[in-house]
């Protein structure tokens, strides 16, 4: 199991180098110049060629690659070619509101998520469960944009009680974190359904039924236990999601976060931003595909006894 | 009455049997007309929109709904519903192509990986652990941004980040399949390789597939609006719904109906799509089904 644990946080290196790998390819095959979009048109080629030398953007790739990732490792992560600060400190004074952007709205659709789903599968059929199927299938449907612009709509000009932009006070959280975990809500509502619906059939239950189990023990101890396992696999895929979407919601409610700061990189050419945006945000949701990997190992003793055969086998082979 | 079931299905080839299965599916019957007809407007936008989608006309601006403009009008006084009409054909357009990208390249590496195994499948797995590694919508904004803003471009950047879920779930089905104990039986009774390919394997792992790939139009058509929401997706005056939203937002205060209609197309286009798959899901797969 150790072995396994070792094992799978070194694999987030070779990742991590890989990601890098890709993410540089793409800013090579851009068309534009950063050298020639930071002087402007009128300068000469010749200084557009001194600045390129000087950027190191004329180096090999291999020579660019390998002096990016030296240097990530020691947390430096170049200047920013707009106004020269350190991206390295400008994406740790950012990147909190994208944290907490992110773990609210999935802490929310989990609290909220779980509940509405068991109750829509022990009710099946039932208009409740009909009610909360149609409910999540149209968040689902929904463009997250829209909705949070429809939020401030509402609650920022109709009724005046939150803020539209800006995250001065607890309030401001509100409507992004809100705007972001409604589709999430409604994913987790729809995957813990069938999970529990699935596992209902089961003969455990049956078995748990037949020896005179309460119907709520069996619903909480035997069924919900085992339907909620696959959710904590989701649990990963939607921080990931909540990364990419913060950045839209950052771009609405005019958060200062990492997304916001990666589309500006984006715009303007600005390649130390670009990767090390795309590099911190990878790192972090590659650590967090990690942790749950790790955690469903440990929670599920089937996955759990799969590992330790799979150790054994190999050790047979070796 | 499972007896005459079996009788019935037996009358039907496979595509009559998912057609009639699906036909009981009120919402998904529903939704393939929905669909239908927003190809029908797409294609025929030119016929059908009242106005061009970009004739000005700013004595009119922020016209409300009238018999002229059914709609109203925008910022530049121009028809809305006329420019909701040709936004069907972006989204649409995005929908569909980058969805057949993403289907066909992620159908191929699965198919590789999932025959072949051994150590191609090894570098083709770990290559999508790489890319998976990169948050979707971040992968498609960077690609979008670094390709230039336009339709072609989002419809690359889109496909191109969502070929990985394809190819695990081709080979994951081709997999599967492969250890089944119809294809045991069908090696037993001495069936060729091109044989067992075509009816058992090719069959049997599509239908997961095409379930996959109408629910990704839907999620196509969103991750499309959202570009050209922030700008990187179709550029103006090409009316597309995500920037007919990103356009009404500086409106929001006196104008929020401008916002509304067209993320009531997304949003109905792709609820369209999700509900077709749902149906599709069921009419495909019977096991499923209670």
């Amino acid at each position: 199991m150790i072995k396994y644990c070792i094992k799978r946080i070194l694999l987030i290196i070779p990742i991590l180098m890989g990601i890098t790998l890709i993410v540089l390819i793409f800013i090579d095959i851009a068309p534009g110049d950063p050298a020639r979009m930071m002087l402007g048109n009128e300068a000469t080629e010749e200084e557009v060629q001194a600045l390129r030398e000087e950027l190191g953007l004329n180096d090999p790739f291999v020579v660019r690659y390998f002096r990016f990732l030296g240097n990530a490792v020691r947390g430096d992560f170049g200047k920013s070619y707009m106004n020269n600060r350190p991206v390295a400190d400008e994406i740790l004074q950012r990147f909190k509101y994208t944290l907490i952007i992110s773990v609210l709205s999935v802490s929310l659709a989990v609290i909220i998520g779980i509940p509405l789903g068991v109750y829509a599968a022990t009710h099946q059929y039932s208009w409740k469960d009909n009610a909360a199927i149609a409910l999540s299938l149209f968040f689902i449907s929904m463009p997250a944009f829209w909705f949070a612009l429809i939020l401030v709509q509402l609650f920022s000009i109709r009724f005046k009680i939150l803020p539209p932009a800006g995250i001065e006070s607890w309030k401001g959280w509100v409507m992004p974190t809100v705007s972001l975990a409604l589709g999430y809500i409604a994913l987790i509502t729809r995957q813990m359904r069938s999970n529990m619906l699935e596992v209902i059939r089961q003969d455990y239950i049956i078995t748990a039924r037949a020896k005179g189990q309460t119907e709520r023990k069996v619903l909480y101890r035997h069924a919900l236990k085992n339907a909620i396992i696959p959710i904590v696999l989701i649990i990963g895929t939607l921080f990931g999601m909540s990364l990419g979407g913060a950045m839209i919601a950052e771009i609405i409610y005019s958060v200062p976060g990492l997304g916001s700061y990666m589309l500006s990189g984006l715009t303007s050419r600005d390649y130390p931003v670009i990767l090390a945006c795309s590099f911190f945000m990878s790192t972090i949701f590659s650590i967090v595909i990690l942790l749950i990997d790790l955690a469903f190992a440990f929670i599920d003793p089937r996955i759990r006894s799969q590992y330790v055969r799979r150790r054994r086998k190999t050790a047979e082979e070796a | 009455m499972k007896m005459d079931a079996s009788k019935e299905s037996k009358r039907r080839s496979g595509l009559g049997e998912v057609w009639h299965r699906l036909k009981k599916n009120k919402a998904a019957v529903v939704s393939l007309f929905i669909l239908l007809f927003l190809f029908i407007v797409a294609i025929f936008a030119p016929y059908i929109a009242p106005y061009p989608y970009d004739k000005e006309d700013f004595s009119q601006s922020f016209a409300g709904p009238s018999r002229e403009h059914l709609l109203g009008t925008d910022r530049l006084g121009r028809d809305v519903l006329s420019r909701l009409i040709y936004g069907s054909r972006q989204s649409l357009q995005i929908g569909l192509y980058s969805t057949i990208l993403a289907a066909l390249a992620g159908i191929i590496i699965g198919s590789i990986a999932g025959y072949y195994g051994g150590w191609v499948d090894n570098a083709l797995m770990r290559f999508l652990d790489i890319y998976q590694g990169i948050p979707m919508f971040l992968l498609c904004v960077t690609l979008a941004a670094v390709l230039g803003p336009s339709l072609r471009n989002a419809i690359i950047a889109i496909g191109i980040s969502s070929v990985s879920g394809y190819a695990r779930l081709m080979r994951a089905s081709i997999l599967t399949v492969r250890e089944m104990e119809y294809i045991e039986a069908a090696k037993a009774i001495n069936a060729s390789n091109a044989r067992i390919i075509r009816k058992h394997v090719i069959p049997n792992a599509i239908s997961p597939l095409i379930v996959s790939i109408t629910m990704s139009m839907g999620n196509s058509v969103l991750a499309g609006a959202g570009l050209s929401f922030i700008g990187l997706g179709v550029q103006p005056p090409i009316p597309e719904w995500g920037a007919m939203i990103s356009d009404a937002r500086a409106f929001l205060r006196g104008h929020g109906t401008l916002a509304l209609y067209p993320g009531i197309c997304v949003m109905i286009t792709v609820l369209a799509f999700n509900l077709l798959g749902d149906g599709l899901r069921d009419a495909l797969d019977p096991r499923l089904k209670n």
